[in-house]
């Protein structure tokens, strides 16, 4: 029993799974349709985008860092898009490696400008996130566009207009990413940099290259949330984000499923996890008829019982009790 | 014996401060040195000259008969120097085995780490040392403060560092934990690969482990013996002879 609870207590995400599971459960006990077909690719649309944008999130968080701006980068990522195809000529698959590549671009900015010119990493962002916002509704006149012809078919089917797009992409990338945080030398220095920035360059890890490159990682992401989503809608829409809704979902998301703002821990399942949980509560009490309002009091409860659930935790981890 | 270490006349100011006036110190291949003094000596100036961290402005290193500039503590480890720092050096969040490998991971298929196989070499590793842990699995922050001590060393061996600093190593120690990295010294010494200075307070501590003791005041070495030939009562009255002389002086002690 003990070595249940250990492991149980290891493994971060266990708690957060038993929640997700939980709430399934009350939902379906409450009403017949939260199983449905139409409804579980509801679900599994409302979670891929946020655990897509959590991933990168997490990546950045546990090296000790955050990014404001992924939320609308999200949004321009389409646009960028739009305006390839549109106006500049550009063919379909190039045009749409452009779009997820300004996002890599300006995670590339946001790296430089906190690490190389030590602008800590949420004002960098803020500024990068006002930015991209004047860039994306002057650019715009704040209109959505059309998908451009081009990329209306089986580009965009494979790219999230089709109804399990958004979980395949989403299950690949956690799946890998998750490899890439527990597995690689690029996910133990995440965690050295996040952990203890000096101790790490003591120890040889190149803490400016992390840094960078997990911001970057994080754009990416970002873009290529706000191109699926596009596709999925089937509209370009410059407040696809709602401004700072995708990020903020995506930062609920990471630290509901055990990320520590302080850097030095985080699991990408966990992220992935929080996302569902925050996309099914949403969705179920949606079905159950109560007001999106209450959504706003649950979720605010479940990031401050996750957090001080966290720093209890760590305090009995590191006193060797569990 | 050859000496591994030397530094010839070598100075430090700090703006109006003279740090370190002249100092000459030499270190014999598998030696242990107690480096002791009053606080304000220049005993951690000595040390971050030596790990790189600082520059001499006059003066020479020679490792190995051969003048080195010491740029960087980077560079200075990859000639073999490394300092272990009590609690700067390790990552609280990860394993005993990957903060043994970190920075110099062994990795596998698809450059996937090898687990099982840094996991093996630290047991075996830390094992040979003498240094005991529960698991080399468990996360660093368990440990206590001595026992991050004792891996930060064994880390620096595993690296076949040359030269090891040990800056206060005892410093907020208890008498076990203490103990503890006394005998990871006297096993190193044992085992003659590495030379090594201790800094320290603690003088009985000094005679117990080391080799050679030097005094260092006001930025110069003014004393050194051999351990075997000198007492708790000579190092004692040493320092106080020196604070006795510097309150009639009229300087701050």
């Amino acid at each position: 029993m003990r070595r249940v609870r250990e492991e149980f207590l290891r493994h971060r995400e266990a708690s957060i799974l038993v929640v997700a599971l939980g709430l399934g459960l009350y939902f379906v006990s409450v009403t017949d349709v939260f199983l449905s077909y139409a409804n579980l690719v509801n679900i599994s649309q409302a979670t891929a985008p946020a655990a897509i944008v959590a991933c990168g999130m997490v990546l950045l968080l546990v090296s000790g860092e955050i990014d404001l701006s992924v939320g609308v980068v999200a949004a321009l990522a389409p646009f960028m898009m739009h305006y390839a195809i549109d106006f500049w000529g550009v063919p379909a698959i190039p045009a749409v490696l452009l779009a997820v590549l300004t996002g890599t671009l300006i995670g590339f900015g946001n790296g430089f400008v906190t690490v190389v010119l030590r602008v800590p990493s949420f004002v960098t962002t803020l500024g990068t996130f006002y930015f991209v916002t004047g860039v994306v509704l002057t650019t715009s006149h704040a209109y959505p566009a059309e998908i451009p012809e081009p990329v209306d078919g089986t580009i965009g089917e494979w790219l999230g207009a089709a109804e399990w797009a958004h979980l395949g992409w989403a299950l690949v990338i956690v799946v890998f990413l998750h490899a890439v945080l527990t597995r690689t030398r690029w996910g133990l220095h995440t965690i050295a940099v996040g952990g203890n920035p000096l101790g790490a360059a003591e120890a040889g890890v190149r803490t400016a290259r992390i840094k960078i490159g997990n911001f970057m990682i994080a754009g990416t992401l970002g873009a290529f949330a706000g191109v699926i989503e596009a596709f999925r809608i089937h509209t370009i829409d410059p407040n696809i984000g709602g401004g700072t809704g995708l990020m903020f979902t995506a930062v609920s998301a990471a630290v509901i499923g055990g990320t520590a703002l302080a850097g030095g821990s985080g699991t990408i399942i966990g992220g992935a996890l929080g996302a569902l949980v925050l996309a099914v509560l949403q969705n179920g009490m949606n079905l159950i008829g109560i007001s999106a309002n209450p959504y706003f009091l649950i979720l605010g409860v479940a990031i401050l019982v996750s957090m001080i659930a966290n720093v209890y935790l760590t305090r009995l981890r590191r006193a060797g009790r569990t | 014996m050859t000496p591994v270490l030397r530094m010839e006349r070598v100075a430090k100011r700090f703006g109006a401060v003279t740090a370190l006036r002249e100092v000459n110190l030499t270190l014999a291949a598998g030696e242990v040195l107690g480096l002791i003094g009053d606080n304000g000596a220049g005993k951690s100036t000595l040390v971050k000259l030596l790990c790189g961290f600082h520059q001499p402005d006059s003066g020479r290193i020679l490792l190995d008969d051969e003048e080195v500039t010491l740029k960087s503590v980077r560079q200075a480890r990859q000639l073999g120097i490394d300092i272990v720092y009590q609690d700067l050096a390790l990552i609280n969040e990860l394993s005993v085995y990957h903060n043994m490998f970190l920075g110099r991971e062994h990795v596998g298929f698809a450059r996937l780490l090898s687990n099982r196989r840094m996991r093996r070499l630290a047991r075996e590793h830390l094992e040979t040392m003498g240094v005991r842990i529960p698991s080399v699995d468990v996360e660093v922050a368990k440990l206590s403060g001595g026992q991050r001590q004792a891996i930060a060393v064994a880390r620096s061996v595993y690296s076949r560092s040359r030269i090891l600093l040990l800056d206060e190593p005892l410093a907020a120690m208890g008498a076990k934990e203490g103990a503890l990295i006394l005998d990871l010294v006297r096993d190193l010494k044992a085992r003659g690969e590495v030379s090594i200075v201790i800094i320290a307070h603690n003088y009985a501590q000094i005679l117990d482990v080391c080799d050679r003791v030097n005094l260092l005041q006001h930025g110069t070495i003014t004393f050194d013996k051999p351990t075997a030939e000198t007492s708790l009562q000579e190092l004692t009255d040493l320092v106080v002879e020196e604070y006795r002389r510097s309150r009639t002086r009229g300087d701050a002690p």
